[in-house]
């Protein structure tokens, strides 16, 4: 499991513990990525929180369309494992919760287990963001770089 | 809710002691149906119980043994009675300490074998 922010370790630590998750990937509602647990090349990261994110965009304004409230997650049921997309709010934005499971669990423990995450998430992120330098284009390369080795140690 | 769940529920919540029940498709840990007290907490409840129900039937049939009919999981505060039924359902009961467990088992069996 690796994060780019420290105090999201623990509650994605105790997340994976009880919810015999498979893949989790936790990302802005932009799809930048916050942490990942499973996932062992960058190119699937990146595609994997560009799709989540382009998803729960679509399925947010459809929801808006229907004239209702936001959908609270996405499941998508499969034979050998299943994925639930599920957007939250954090103090730090709106987050996005990817988890790929499978048999060996099931989707109430996934969703049990999730929003006991998302509340400790919002318990652990520190009360005053510490403000992001401007992304120039010069130094966009260098950041990227910065967060995938964060991401995936390397 | 169809009328055998609406029934089962009735049947369960009714015994005295019994603080809701459910009823709960076991491989999704989902609530199909729920009658509870406030502050009992339904999600878990289907989730947990789903996930246990599952996973004693496999233990039973590793030890080449028929899955369990009735479980009881007992706490200091109260417990959780599950009875599986036809079609992955499980019918749940919460209960608190001072339950009729006997009567509620009885009353559990017999309409958890007419739901689906």
């Amino acid at each position: 499991m690796r994060a780019l922010e420290p105090w999201v370790v623990q509650p994605l630590e105790n997340f994976l513990a009880e919810s015999a998750a498979r893949l989790t990937l936790l990302m802005t509602s932009s799809g930048q990525v916050v942490a990942q647990h499973g996932f062992s090349r960058s190119l699937d990261v990146m595609t994997a929180a560009a799709l989540g994110a382009g998803i729960v965009a679509s399925t947010e304004e459809l929801a808006r369309l229907m004239g209702g409230a936001r959908f609270e997650a996405l499941v998508h049921n499969g034979q050998r494992q299943s994925c639930m997309l599920g957007a939250f709010a954090t103090p730090r934005g709106r987050w996005i919760g990817l988890v790929v499971f499978g048999p060996e669990t099931s989707v109430g423990i996934v969703r049990l287990f999730f929003d006991q995450l998302v509340q400790q998430l919002a318990a652990a992120a520190p009360r005053e963001p510490t403000p992001a330098p401007p992304m120039l284009a010069e130094n966009f390369e260098t950041e990227l770089n910065a967060s995938l080795k964060a991401l995936f140690g390397r | 809710m169809t009328p055998a769940t609406q029934a089962a529920l009735d049947r369960v919540t009714r015994v005295a002691g019994v603080r809701g029940a459910l009823v709960v498709a076991a491989s999704d840990g989902l609530v199909v149906a729920e009658q509870l007290m406030d502050g009992v907490d339904g999600q878990a409840a289907a989730a947990l119980t789903g996930s246990l129900v599952g996973r004693l039937a496999r233990t039973a049939e590793s030890a080449g043994m028929r899955p369990p009919a009735f479980l009881h999981l007992r706490g200091d505060a109260g417990g959780v009675l599950a009875a599986p039924g036809p079609d992955d359902l499980v019918l749940v009961a919460v209960v608190g300490p001072d339950a009729n467990l006997g009567l509620a088992r009885l009353e559990m069996i017999e309409a958890a074998g007419r739901l689906g």
